[in-house]
């Protein structure tokens, strides 16, 4: 099999963070609750944010779906934990360029995060990937007009 | 007869994905198309394309002649009693929504059932929930046994008289499971029911014969079994389409048209509102004529076989759980498995970078993935162009995954 190909997809820190998501579990003081999942596949993602003063100060994320998925979520809660949700939008844009094979602003450390760009090269998969990150910017948004 | 053969109509099997020759096993999704099939299609508008019913010219003759060939031989397919009984739709889900709106509407008042099983797929679902909804009516499942398939006795307990519409899966997409929809067919009229069949993973696989089934509608999509997307065929018994009044208005379908009142044409125009799908039931009708001379009885027999193999290669695989029947004879060529701490994505994309395409997700059937408590499998579903070797790469392609995992974690 191209296992080669297959390492660009599922790096070490990936499955890392499937096998031990970060913050995963639910916020009892939530201002932001959000559920989404992937029609087409299943993929459930339950994410819940406390933003205060437009700051994230805290995330959570719990669901099931595949490997790219969960690891997805895991490292999304860690990159916008403590960060403005400012900030946290912008990072989300990165990793949607990221996804669609652009250029991306690499002026911000993406830490984690850049194990996830070889899933720009499986375009079945970019959904998984996408889906923490689309919840998350439903999720604020919502909070910002109500 | 099946033999080696048969792949090398299939142009499409004939090239590599990601630096392999392809294993094409997902065709409960949809079918590849023979030459046949292709042919058909690229002559129908190469030479005779022309709006049908209309018109003295001649293309517009050999165009009607075409397409209302393909209804007779989707009529001898099937058996249906007439050509008035076979109506061109886009394909199963179109079929469905058609009885319910036409049918349901008309026949369903509050406080009446609707039947359906933990099997369906979406397309048999909604369009029952919806009704149910409009009309104030109830709508009942019939559960499963444990090895996933149903129980006539079940089926005794659900259907009262106060059921209106029985509907179930032939062959169902995740379990392979085929029915009893004769029997059920009969439990439904002893309590004054009509019974709707779901034959879209039915009619590719074995011979259907709805006088003998006796059901009231019979629906399948020409896309599964060889032909073109966009084509599908509902079956309904002469009197109950007499009766049933058309959901889509407009060209084709009407008989005269005033000013404030139309009437309708015979059947089965009358359901066929607009230009209706010709070169699709060209494609269909060459497709028909391509397992016809296959035959069904040895598409039927080659998947029990495909299936006895699959399940047993499969199930040498430590941690590889399949659903459904364990007895091959009891189902289609459809196997849905998991594979332990692997998700079914996971497999799916580790197999298709060795060139096997299979379907990972809730198949369309979120209620069943329910009922199994998965939130999503991985199916490999194979037709008459499948063979023993692509079961063996599938096996070794779920080795590898297994491994693959087994030393990322």
């Amino acid at each position: 099999m191209s296992s080669n190909n297959l390492d660009q997809l599922y790096r070490r820190v990936i499955m890392d963070h499937y096998k031990t998501p970060r913050n995963k579990g639910a916020l009892e003081n939530n201002s932001v609750n959000i559920e989404m999942n992937n029609p087409t596949c299943g993929d459930r993602i339950q994410l819940t944010l406390q933003v205060e003063d437009g700051i994230v100060k805290d995330a959570k994320f719990d669901g099931e779906g595949c490997s790219i998925s969960m690891a997805s979520a895991s490292m999304m809660t860690q990159a916008v934990k403590g960060q403005e949700v400012d900030t946290a939008l912008k990072l989300s844009g990165i990793f949607s360029d990221m996804m669609l094979g652009k250029e991306y602003d690499d002026s911000i450390d993406l830490g984690d995060i850049e194990a996830l760009q070889g899933v720009s090269q499986f375009p079945a998969r970019i959904k998984c990937a996408t889906l923490a990150w689309k919840a998350m910017e439903k999720g604020v948004q919502n909070e910002e007009k109500s | 007869m099946i033999n080696k053969e048969i792949k090398s109509y299939f142009p499409i099997l004939n090239q590599e994905i990601n630096g392999h020759p392809l294993v094409y096993l997902d065709s409960a999704a949809t079918s590849q198309k023979p030459v046949q099939v292709i042919e058909a299609l690229k002559s129908y508008y190469e030479l005779d394309n022309a709006n049908v019913h209309r018109g003295v010219h001649t293309l517009g003759n050999r165009a009607t002649e075409h397409y209302e060939g393909a209804r007779e031989k989707v009529r001898k397919f099937i058996n249906a009693n007439s050509m008035e009984e076979i109506i061109f739709l886009r394909g199963t889900t179109t079929a469905m929504n058609l009885i319910a709106q036409s049918y349901g509407r008309a026949n369903v008042q509050e406080g009446d059932e609707i039947v359906i099983t933990y099997m369906e797929h979406h397309s048999n679902i909604i369009p029952w929930q919806q009704l149910a909804k409009e009309r104030g009516a109830i709508l009942k499942y019939v559960e499963l046994e444990k090895d996933g398939t149903i129980s006539l006795e079940q089926v005794r307990a659900v259907v009262t008289e106060r059921t209106k519409i029985v509907s179930m899966v032939y062959v169902s997409n995740v379990l392979g499971t085929m029915n009893p929809v004769k029997e059920v067919a009969q439990i439904a009229h002893e309590n004054g029911a009509v019974m709707v069949v779901d034959g879209a993973q039915a009619a590719p696989h074995l011979k259907i014969d709805v006088q003998q089934l006796d059901c009231d509608f019979f629906a399948f999509s020409g896309h599964k079994m060889c032909g073109p997307t966009g084509i599908g065929v509902l079956y309904g018994k002469k009197e109950l389409l007499n009766n049933m009044e058309p959901v889509e208005f407009g060209g084709e379908m009407i008989d005269f048209v005033g000013l404030y009142d139309s009437t309708w044409k015979e059947l089965p125009w009358k359901f066929e509102g607009g230009t209706p799908i010709i070169a699709g039931a060209v494609g269909l009708g060459a497709a028909i004529d391509f397992l016809n001379e296959i035959g069904l009885d040895e598409i039927e027999k080659h998947e029990h076989q495909m299936a006895a193999y699959a399940m047993e290669k499969m199930n040498l695989i430590e941690g590889l759980d399949i659903y459904g029947p364990t007895d091959p004879q009891k189902r289609a060529g459809i196997v849905t498995f998991n594979l332990n701490d692997v998700h079914p994505h996971d497999v799916a994309t580790v197999l298709d970078m060795s060139g096997i395409a299979v379907r990972a997700g809730h198949h369309c059937a979120q209620p069943l993935m329910k009922w199994l408590e998965v939130s999503a499998t991985a199916r490999a579903s194979f037709y008459l162009y499948n063979d023993e070797s692509d079961v063996d790469r599938l096996v070794e392609g779920l080795r590898s995954a297994k491994e693959y995992f087994n030393d990322v974690f």
